[in-house]
């Protein structure tokens, strides 16, 4: 590797004037600086942070180790659950970051020693790095509920990763009776993408809704309140019949005893805080930690996510390990797939900016979400994010939900823009 | 300087380094650029089917655009929220970041043929003068409308129209004077002109 940038060339020629005479001068410019980077995991976070760091500086040489040959984005696979879309729609491959000069290699991560800087597989691969990027989604807290875990998911889906799950959830919901139960389970937080149990239930209402009237939704939820909470409300009133006698949803809080403490699959019945339930299908969410390499490669704290500075994104535990997407701590930040891809960036630049031995910019990150209420009506939050004293920071006055006011038309508008959202952060990340 | 660059062209011609065309570091207007790229597209062009592309735009014109957001003075569903949360410097480094960006039309929108010959003529009357080019020129800090996203180019129009939207004084006549000609057809019409314009 002895391509220099126009920056550090013309810095190294300074250096070099003085240097010129010096012995061993030649090998220093042969030598150069090695720059390799290996991103573990090649979800939304480490897809786009293996996509720009080739956009910002194309001598990098790029490793994405991924176990899967297609990822299935988390995002709108809901409207696949109730139908509005296919699951076709919702698949990615690894083409487009292979175009753009990324190595891609098909692999499970097994360990990363990070005294070595050596990233290991079950393939027996390894690879040497100088950065690398660690962005393995969240794993499931499968002791967490008595009665379900891993094994039990085949039957009674979490579908909080997309591909298989979704495919099982979206046909149970179909198989399901006109007049059936369909019990959905959401964590406390933190978890991925907080407000996604809530569209879940919003797209499945709609489904049972036209196709099976006489059904219903039971939301047993460990929170009293949750995001987008009043706009969700208004929502499900407008379309469901929320609050009346015949509402299609109805959502236990945590002070009404919503706290699931075990599952019986045999009778499909949910033993809450108070009282069971008995689901004909039955979609548990259970509650989240950082995922599997994470832990391996000692980057977890004690509540099982990923401490990391905030202006890098490198690990407070681990050096040149890096560490984005829902399994870091990037509090006030939530999970969620847009927090990924900015953070992606700003961990890319900062990487950049210590190999060429220039400055990074100041950070900036983005949450944008889109929800949906009912096809043509969707509902958003955002917010921008700053870099202030070593934290991050919600910039004052930006930001929030749609206002409730907001017409059918204004609505419609977000549902375009929602579909915007889906077409051009995939395209950002994959393409 | 000189001394380096004799040196630099030395060390070139011995092979021992070559000089990479990408600038490496990575500024903060490009970061900012970046982070709006999940829904305004890598670079600012928007794969549809409604945000719109910021891409070729000029920085005037983006910059008035996000202090529009700010103030309220433009209408938006989200745009206000975003562009709140950002300082005059930022908005400016975002705008720089825009402008650079070459513009690529969006693809895969159906114009009827008729409808588009007729938004042509419309378009030569009422808006060519600032939007030259049959609506492809940013120059004179216009916005570029042919190969933009429909649906963003009817809100926008639809809200300019009613009042939400501050308009130029200038546009503001002629789309008054367009409508009462040609009606809400007439929207109709230059819209399919502008998605006819690949």
């Amino acid at each position: 590797m002895n391509s220099l940038t126009r920056r550090s060339f013309l810095r190294f020629g300074g250096l070099a004037s003085v240097a010129a005479l010096a012995p061993g001068f030649a090998s220093f410019a042969i030598g150069g600086a090695s720059r390799k980077v290996v991103v573990v995991g090649g979800g939304i976070g480490g897809a786009t942070a293996a996509k720009y760091l080739r956009l910002m500086d194309s001598s990098i040489e790029v490793t994405l180790i991924e176990a899967n040959k297609d990822y299935y984005t988390c995002f709108m696979s809901n409207e696949v659950l109730g139908g509005e879309r296919s699951i076709d729609s919702i698949q990615f491959d690894y083409s487009g970051l292979k175009a753009r000069g990324v190595n891609i290699v098909h692999d499970r991560v097994t360990a990363i020693d990070p005294d070595r800087r050596v990233v290991r597989t079950r393939g027996g691969q390894s690879f040497g790095y100088d950065r690398c990027i660690v962005s393995p989604g969240v794993d499931f807290r499968w002791d967490a509920i008595e009665g379900y875990d891993a094994q039990v998911a085949k039957k009674i889906p979490h579908a909080w990763k997309a591909g298989s799950q979704t495919r099982i959830l979206r046909r149970q919901i179909e198989a399901m009776r006109d007049g059936g139960t369909v019990l959905i389970a959401p964590p406390a937080n933190p978890y991925r993408c907080p407000p996604a149990p809530y569209d879940r239930v919003s797209q499945i209402a709609y489904y049972l809704k036209k196709h099976k009237p006489r059904s219903k939704i039971i939301i047993l939820d460990p929170k009293d309140r949750f995001s987008k909470f009043d706009l969700f409300l208004d929502g499900w009133k407008r379309y469901y019949g929320y609050g009346t006698d015949d509402s299609m949803i109805t959502w236990v809080s945590g002070a009404a005893g919503g706290s699931i403490e075990s599952l019986d699959v045999k009778n499909m019945t949910i033993q809450a805080d108070v009282e069971s339930f008995r689901g004909d299908v039955i979609n548990i969410i259970p509650p989240q930690k950082a995922g599997r390499i994470a832990f391996q490669a000692g980057l977890t704290n004690e509540q099982g996510w990923c401490p990391i500075d905030f202006r890098s994104f490198e690990s407070t535990l681990q050096p040149k390990i890096h560490v984005i997407g829902d399994s870091a701590l990037a509090s006030p930040m939530p999970k969620g797939g847009y927090v990924a891809n900015t953070a992606a960036k700003v961990c890319a630049a900062a990487i950049v900016a210590d190999f060429n031995g220039s400055r990074a910019p100041q950070p900036s990150w983005i949450n944008s979400c889109y929800s949906t209420l009912a096809p043509g009506d969707a509902i958003s939050a955002v917010t921008i994010y700053a870099y202030r004293n070593g934290r991050i920071v919600k910039v004052e006055g930006s930001g929030g939900l749609t206002p409730l006011k907001f017409d059918a038309a204004m609505r419609a508008r977000e549902a375009q823009y929602a579909h915007s959202w889906f077409n051009n952060i995939t395209a950002d990340v994959f393409g | 300087m000189k001394k380096q660059a004799i040196l630099a062209l030395a060390l070139m011609a011995a092979g021992l380094v070559s000089v990479r065309s990408e600038a490496a570091e990575v500024s903060r207007a490009v970061l900012l650029g970046y982070t709006c790229a999940g829904c305004h597209g890598t670079n600012g062009n928007s794969e549809g089917p409604a945000t719109p592309s910021l891409a070729g735009a000029s920085k005037d014109y983006l910059i008035d655009a996000m202090q529009e957001y700010k103030s309220g003075e433009r209408a938006s569903t989200i745009m206000g929220r975003i562009a709140r949360g950002y300082s005059r410097e930022d908005i400016e480094q975002l705008a720089e970041f825009f402008s650079k960006q070459k513009f690529v039309p969006a693809q895969g929108q159906e114009a009827d043929p008729a409808l588009a010959k007729k938004g042509a003529r419309l378009h030569d009357k009422y808006c060519e003068k600032c939007h030259a080019d049959g609506g492809t020129s940013s120059e004179d800090d216009a916005g570029i409308l042919a190969g933009q996203w429909t649906p963003y180019l009817r809100y926008t129009l639809a809200d300019m129209m009613a009042g939400k939207s501050h308009a130029p004084k200038k546009m503001k006549k002629r789309l008054k004077k367009m409508h009462k000609k040609a009606g809400d057809a007439g929207i109709e019409h230059l819209i399919h002109y502008y998605a006819s314009r690949k």
